[in-house]
């Protein structure tokens, strides 16, 4: 996996709290057996109406059309375990979430496809959001070796966990690799193990 | 010190730790289905791996069945795709199937616990975050997203973080008509939708030790809807007294021995936790939700909220809710007339739900103009209301009796809502537009609650609809 250290690109933001990974991807398009094609399906019923013409939304603004770092603000991906939320935001052309924070499996399925979130405190959140509504085609840097965002002459402290954010600088976010180091320990434990249908430890 | 089951469990599994501070954790057992499975197969085959030990993934198909008419090819082919994916995959694989025409086949939270998969002390993944639902036989049991399903199938572990764990316990009594549903919607409306985020929660106290098996599975679901990603009940003798016989459960000489080390994975009585609540049992009301998570719920005899009763920064949720629910601040829930009854789902589509309902439901009628499903939670508890002549109640009284799946629970199914129709739905989320229309409406509520609506036409307390007696507060 390539490393990521930095993140540069235009910002999107979409205000609200706690939206849920239904609003993300609704179910409907959850019937699927590939990923390919979700990025369209992305926020798709806040984006569309019922008759699939394109309503008032930051996604359908050309404006922010190319950007890469979503702006969001607390509680971002609550609701279902759902990958294809992550997955759809990644396939429409995102890198990057900041937001104020974000719910904890939508955090853990995001980073392990490389979709980096990191959280900023409230008030440089309400900022940058502010900056981007009013200037769209302002350039956002996000250094996570610095952790930090800079973006108009303005530098914001952003954090993520520090495992994590190693895991990103050295292209380790992808966990399989280092879970397959492992398989010696791992057989000896399904030996021991019980299974359904079959004796074993508890 | 002692320990709690989640710690117990947790040394148990751990294989090591990872460089990134996460544990590489054993999987005792994998679930997987249609819907969050053929992608993990896929980056499966990309790298060239197999699935590591397919003795301890089981398949099932539930989230795109239909339930009117199963006859194949799908009306949809997209679900016909999808569940001949999932055949391809586990044929290739050599993976234990619950077609269609198993007789076992059922939402995958209902099947586990029913055929003795779901065991004590075991840790359980699936794709899916109300995997929840099996902790309630002390297992710790997680929803896990797809490259995580990925890593299951390839190593049988996944790299996760310590939850804290906060001991809530509920003691004392319900009063009639108050279910295990409500005292979990209760819950989440006392601790917040994000109160249980970064904990486990392990559920005690008297209400929950007198419990069936099938109603602490219904609290252990939606844990995950108060935003804990695991909860749990310590295995007692009910716990073991459901087990017993099923299928994939330990048999003979085995059992025994599996009892004695389950007894032994119960929370010692000086564990010490991270946070402890206690909620009394008399404090709760059949409760039912008025806004669009499941945390904005009142006492169904009560009224909808007034924002202006809000400190000012929750305003703005609230009466945005308020406005994509069509509800008046002040509206008594008992004048909000309901269009659909949805009963079912993995939260509340067992036996004992069904059973419960059916006792109350004989010789009443669903109001005309409502449309009413019953979908029985697997192909398993459809025999069973059969037989008993549950399912017969359910049709005399105007319910359509489905086959079993998930049905309307997010509709990925032809079952959903219409236009801004209101449901009022056993299942566990009231997102906006979870039921299959962008501005349908859903109003969580117990399994009887839901029935009364039914009869009654309009969002009804079923202590009144059924006569339950006990008192309730008339505000
Ligand atoms: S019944 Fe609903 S919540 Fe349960 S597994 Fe099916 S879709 Fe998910």
């Amino acid at each position: 996996m390539p490393p990521i250290k930095e993140i540069r690109g235009r910002g999107l933001p979409l205000p609200g709290d706690d939206i849920d990974t239904d609003r993300i991807v609704p179910a409907r398009f959850l019937k699927t057996v590939t990923f390919d094609g979700l990025g369209d399906a992305l926020f798709y019923d806040e984006r569309y109406d019922e008759e699939g013409r394109p309503k008032d939304h930051p996604l359908n603004d050309p404006r922010y059309r190319g950007a890469e770092i979503l702006i969001v603000n607390a509680g971002f991906g609550t609701g279902s375990s759902r990958e294809h939320a992550p997955q759809a935001i990644r396939r429409a052309g995102f890198r990057a979430i900041v937001g104020e924070s974000f719910a904890e499996i939508f955090f853990g399925n995001a980073t392990q496809i490389g979709l980096v979130c990191v959280r900023a405190a409230p008030e440089d959140v309400a900022h940058l959001m502010a900056t981007v509504m009013e200037r769209p085609e302002t350039e956002l840097v996000l250094d996570l070796a610095a952790g930090e965002l800079r973006y108009a002459g303005r530098t914001a402290p952003v954090f993520l966990p520090e495992p994590v954010r190693e895991a990103f600088l050295e292209g380790r976010y992808d966990p399989l690799e280092v879970l397959l180091n492992a398989m010696d320990r791992v057989r000896e434990l399904d030996r021991r193990r019980a299974a359904p249908g079959k004796p074993g430890l508890y | 010190m002692g320990k709690t089951l989640y710690q117990k469990v947790w040394e148990a599994h751990a294989v090591r730790e990872l460089p990134d501070g996460r544990t590489q954790l054993f999987i005792d057992l994998h679930l997987i289905h249609e819907v969050t499975s053929p992608q993990a197969f896929a980056m499966l085959k990309e790298r060239g791996l197999k699935v590591a030990f397919p003795h301890r993934t089981f398949a099932t198909v539930d989230h795109i069945v239909p339930t009117h008419d199963r006859r194949e090819p799908f009306e949809d082919p997209l679900a016909q795709a999808m569940l001949e994916a999932l055949r391809k995959n586990v044929a290739e694989h050599g993976l234990a199937f619950f077609d269609l025409d198993s007789g076992r086949q059922g939402i995958v939270h209902v099947i586990g616990p029913e055929l003795g998969l779901t065991q004590p002390g075991f840790t359980i993944a699936c794709g899916d975050s109300h995997t929840s639902t099996h902790g309630a036989f002390g297992a710790l049991a997680f929803g896990i997203g797809t490259t995580q399903v990925r890593d299951v199938l390839a190593t049988q572990t996944v790299a996760m973080n310590r939850l804290k764990v906060r001991r809530i316990e509920v003691n004392g009594r319900l009063a009639p008509g108050v279910t295990a549903k409500d005292v979990i919607l209760h819950i989440i409306r006392t601790l917040g939708v994000k109160g249980g985020i970064g904990y486990a929660y392990e559920y005690a106290g008297e209400v929950i030790d007198r419990m069936s098996m099938e109603e602490r599975m219904t609290i252990a679901n939606m844990s995950v809807e108060g935003g804990a990603r695991v909860g749990y009940m310590n295995p007692d003798a009910t716990t073991f007294a459901y087990l017993e016989g099923r299928r994939y459960a330990p048999q003979g000489a085995d059992w025994d021995r599996a009892v004695a080390a389950w007894r032994a994975l119960a929370s010692d009585p000086d564990a010490s936790y991270d946070d402890r609540v206690e909620i009394r049992g008399e404090a709760i009301a059949p409760t039912v939700t008025w806004g669009v998570h499941p945390g904005q719920s009142a006492p169904v005899d009560g009224r909808v909220p007034d924002p202006a009763a809000f400190p000012e920064e929750e305003r703005p949720q609230i009466e945005d809710a308020l406005r994509y629910m069509k509800l008046r601040p002040g509206q008594r829930l008992s004048e909000v007339k309901v269009d659909v009854a949805f009963l079912g789902s993995c939260t509340n589509g067992r036996l004992s739900d069904l059973r419960l309902v059916a006792r109350h439901l004989k010789g009443r009628r669903v109001k005309k103009g409502v449309r009413a499903l019953a979908v029985p939670g697997s192909q398993a508890v459809a025999r069973a209301a059969e037989e008993e002549g549950i399912a017969e109640v359910f049709r005399q009284a105007g319910f359509e009796w489905r086959a079993p799946g998930c049905s309307m629970c997010l509709a990925m199914n032809p079952d959903r809502l219409v236009g801004d129709e209101l449901a009022v739905s056993s299942s566990n989320r009231n997102y906006k537009g979870r039921q299959g229309s962008p501005t349908g409406r859903t109003v969580l509520a117990s399994p009887l609650t839901v029935a009364a609506s039914a009869v009654a036409g309009r969002i009804a307390d079923p202590r009144e609809v059924f006569d339950l007696g006990g008192a309730h507060a008339a505000d």
